[in-house]
């Protein structure tokens, strides 16, 4: 361990706000030019720390949203009673600097070690965020790895990067599914993810799929519990919790 | 406050640390369940940062920050062994 122990040092820095942009009303995706970056995986996050006037410290985890080698992104929901949060999606101005720590994390990020295995990748809300950055990297890469995203959203106009995930590209599904508000005439699905929805659409155990799940806690749980339920092993339903609505 | 997950705590970690542990394999001394810290039950205000076992709900983890110093009560853990790099 003592050998080790300074191989991985993260330290926070200043990073400078760069382009900004509207997602949905309430999300927005904020490039970061970030001088000192070691280069990040698909599905990593990083630190953002803010420090009022009063020295009061608010530290909050976000995803990264860009795939490797591009610029340092995250993508952030504005929560009504958030800390961090309201100020990433409203005040946040292009040219800004802001306290940073990355990349972090070695768990959620793909590709994993069976690189061939069909992908299955069920997202509630800003859960989306992580896959925009792995399926970036799958198309650089040219992986034709047999991908589907399930997207689990409020409303069509609460979809995240939708122009994006409507490109058709290579051996990729993108199945939404709205919870709460259809377009008439709506050719998707509707309502929340359950275990029906998931035995028509996540891949066969037989098939050795390796999933992927992020959103909100209660989402995770079911969207994980369903999977193993369906044969999935336990060891190759990768999860990630963000709390009650986001990640503060 | 909703319980997360140990993703949510890489950044904590990783400082306390000094390596990735998010991947790293951990081991519940009250029931003996052997997975990813990233699989683990935390909660972020606790007050201070808690970890919990998701097959028995044991403390495996305490950090309390004072004074600029993490104090970390690892004893709910019989083994944390970090993945190979």
């Amino acid at each position: 361990m003592a050998g080790t122990a300074v191989r991985g040092r993260l330290t926070w820095q200043v990073a400078t706000v760069g382009a900004v942009v509207d997602e949905t009303p309430a999300v927005r995706t904020i490039e970061l030019d970030v001088p000192d970056w070691a280069g990040h995986r698909a599905g990593q996050h990083l630190d953002v720390r803010l420090t009022a006037d009063d020295g009061y410290v608010a530290e909050r985890s976000y995803s990264l949203a860009s795939a490797p080698g591009e610029p340092v992104a995250i993508t952030v929901e504005r929560l009504p009673d958030g800390e961090v949060s309201p100020y990433l999606a409203d005040d946040l101005r292009a040219g800004d600097e802001i306290e940073i720590r990355g990349p972090i994390g070695g768990y959620f990020v793909w590709p994993w070690q069976e690189i061939v295995s069909p992908l299955l990748l069920v997202a509630g809300g800003s859960g989306v965020v992580p896959f925009r950055s792995i399926l970036r990297h799958r198309a650089d890469l040219g992986s034709t790895t047999p991908t589907r995203l399930l997207y689990s959203a409020r409303s069509l106009e609460d979809v995240i990067y939708r122009a994006e995930l409507d490109v058709v590209r290579n051996g990729l599904e993108v199945i939404y599914t709205l919870t709460r508000q259809q377009p008439p005439s709506w050719p998707g699905r509707a309502g929340r993810v359950n275990d029906a929805m998931l035995r028509e659409i996540a891949w066969l155990p037989s098939q050795r799929p390796i999933a992927y799940v992020c959103g909100p806690t209660a989402f995770v749980e079911t969207v994980a519990t369903g999977l193993v339920g369906l044969g999935y092993p336990a060891d190759r339903v990768k999860t990630e919790r963000f709390g009650g609505m986001g990640g503060g | 406050m909703d319980a997360l997950d140990g993703n949510a705590i890489g950044g904590l970690l990783h400082e306390i640390f000094g390596m990735e542990m998010t991947a790293a394999t951990g081991t519940c001394a009250n029931c003996g369940a052997v997975g990813p810290v990233a699989e683990t039950v935390v909660y972020l205000q606790a007050p201070g940062t808690v970890m919990r076992c998701r097959s028995c709900t044991a403390v495996l983890m305490v950090v309390v920050r004072r004074a600029g110093v993490n104090c970390v009560d690892l004893s709910g853990m019989a083994a944390l062994e970090p993945t190979a790099a």
